[in-house]
């Protein structure tokens, strides 16, 4: 890191309902001498649903990566001591060619934190990854359903808070409407946290309780009803990945 | 049993403990795309084994020296620089070679490049069976974070791998691998019996179980047949060319049977 920091403090004394599980303050992100993200600040509470939008390029993915200590980055990052958290990836530049299964991927992790393994059985039914898929070479996998085993491993562990980059960029439409389903009873059931980078803005007025919109001029967070004015839609419009309609 | 026979079986058995933990460090290099940079490694040796031999000392020491300090250069200078590795290797390489060449006495360049089977002594055969026992373990306690990063790196740091760390290790490990197969196979060699089972291994499974275990049957069968080579049929060749040649053949014969 620069001169960031990123850091697990003691529990606050706040509730579980209003405990502030991330924090971040001006956080800035350089590639060389172009300035991707500048003076960032926000946060996500439990049980929230942070939706991450703006234009191709305005540093979406680059937020999260940030927030996951992935990337060199100036200004404070927060987590609560007790968060847990699940990722899944944009895309994965995984070499097709290995001899790898699925279950190998989530065998891992289950055994690298010490998870009772019957937990990827759980978590694969919850997705709907059979145990055919799970044990297909990673060769025979479609996007859609290496996405899923990406989702998956998120899942694995019950994190308390999950990062989506773009997740259901793959996923064929039942499949997208299964994990949205999932999603929210997690959120209902479990007070799981989500931070959700997405183009569809359907998904961010049926889902999100905050957005961070993200713009070359500077990025802007609050609740959507606040947020998604005229001016942020018209110029989000222009952008030929996103998805206007409602859901 | 006389004692030259004893050390001899000392030697033995420490060349098919060696087989078994190149097969394995050998499976997980191969997925790592890094059986080349680590065949490069096993070169880092030369120059130690030289400069040992000119000072009188135990050769292995001098190239236990030279190829600890170069993994770790290695390993730093990529992570400091994030140079393609292959710019990395391709100096290491010429310059191992190149300073070993120099320094190594000339009627011991030979052995020194491509090994010789000779009786061990006792404490030789315990150090390298501690050694084969530590990369054996070590890579059982690895593997879940390997495959995590064959996946993804990002993926396997958010889960709590340290990565740099566990680079480290691993180079660490093959580094090890080779220097325990040295005195059989020589600097040149030594990689190849990491190299040459995993890539005929792969093609035949999609497994990784599997895939370990064949890796070090296969890696363990081509000792095995160059031992028997050498004392039986061509005892004035050395195990570590015999044994690479049978090695190559298995592969080429995979291919061909694959194809079939």
């Amino acid at each position: 890191m620069e001169s960031s920091s990123i850091s697990f403090p003691a529990s606050s004394s706040l509730t579980t309902e209003t405990r502030v599980l991330l924090s971040v303050k001006d956080l800035s992100v350089k590639f060389g001498e172009r300035e991707v993200i500048h003076g960032l600040s926000c946060e996500l509470r439990r049980g929230e649903t942070l939706a991450v939008i703006g234009s191709n390029g305005s540093g979406k993915t680059v937020f999260l990566r940030a927030l996951l200590g992935l990337l060199s980055c100036s200004g404070t990052i927060r987590w609560d001591e007790s968060v847990t958290i699940g990722y899944v990836p944009q895309r994965v530049s995984l070499d097709r060619e290995l001899p790898l299964r699925a279950r190998d991927l989530l065998d891992a992790k289950a055994r690298f934190l010490k998870y009772p393994r019957r937990e990827i059985d759980h978590v694969a039914e919850v997705i709907g990854l059979s145990k055919a898929l799970l044990d297909a070479p990673v060769s025979e996998l479609s996007g859609g359903q290496f996405q899923k085993v990406l989702i998956a491993f998120a899942l694995l562990g019950h994190p308390s808070v999950l990062l989506f980059d773009e997740p259901t960029t793959s996923l064929d439409g039942f499949s997208e409407r299964q994990l949205y389903e999932l999603l929210r009873k997690l959120k209902h059931l479990q007070h799981t946290s989500l931070i959700w980078v997405t183009h569809d803005l359907g998904i961010v007025s049926a889902y999100a309780s905050r957005v961070l919109y993200l713009n070359p001029t500077g990025s802007r967070f609050g609740m959507p009803q606040d947020l998604l004015g005229e001016d942020v839609i018209e110029q989000l419009r222009s952008e030929p990945h996103h998805a206007l309609g409602g859901r | 049993m006389g004692l030259q026979n004893t050390s001899y079986v000392y030697s033995i058995i420490l060349a098919l403990l060696f087989a078994i933990s190149a097969g394995l460090i050998g499976s997980f290099s191969l997925m790592k795309r890094m059986l080349l940079a680590g065949d490069v490694v096993s070169h880092l040796a030369l120059p130690g084994l030289g400069i040992a031999l000119l000072l009188g000392i135990n050769p292995l020491l001098g190239a236990t020296a030279t190829l600890m300090f170069g993994t770790v250069a290695i390993w730093d200078i990529q992570r400091q620089t994030g140079l393609a590795t292959e710019n990395i290797i391709g100096v290491v390489f010429a310059a191992s070679l190149a300073i070993g060449a120099c320094v190594t006495p000339k009627e011991d360049l030979v052995d020194a490049l491509f090994g010789n089977f000779a009786p061990i002594t006792l404490l030789s055969f315990l150090a390298g069976i501690v050694a084969v026992l530590f990369i054996t373990l070590s890579l059982f306690r690895l593997k879940h974070g390997l495959v995590m990063t064959l996946f993804s790196e990002d993926l396997a740091i958010v889960t709590g791998v340290k990565l740099d760390a566990q680079n480290l290790y691993f180079l660490f490990l093959f580094s090890l691998t080779v220097l325990v197969g040295l005195r059989f196979m020589g600097t040149l060699l030594a990689a190849s019996l990491i190299i040459l089972p995993a890539a005929i291994a792969r093609r035949f499974t999609n497994k990784m179980g599997n895939f370990f275990y064949d890796s070090s049957l296969i890696s363990l069968a081509c000792i095995i047949g160059g031992l028997i080579v050498t004392h039986w049929v061509f005892p004035k060749y050395g195990l570590g060319p015999i044994t690479v040649l049978l090695a190559s053949a298995a592969f080429m014969a995979s291919v061909f049977s694959k194809r079939s």
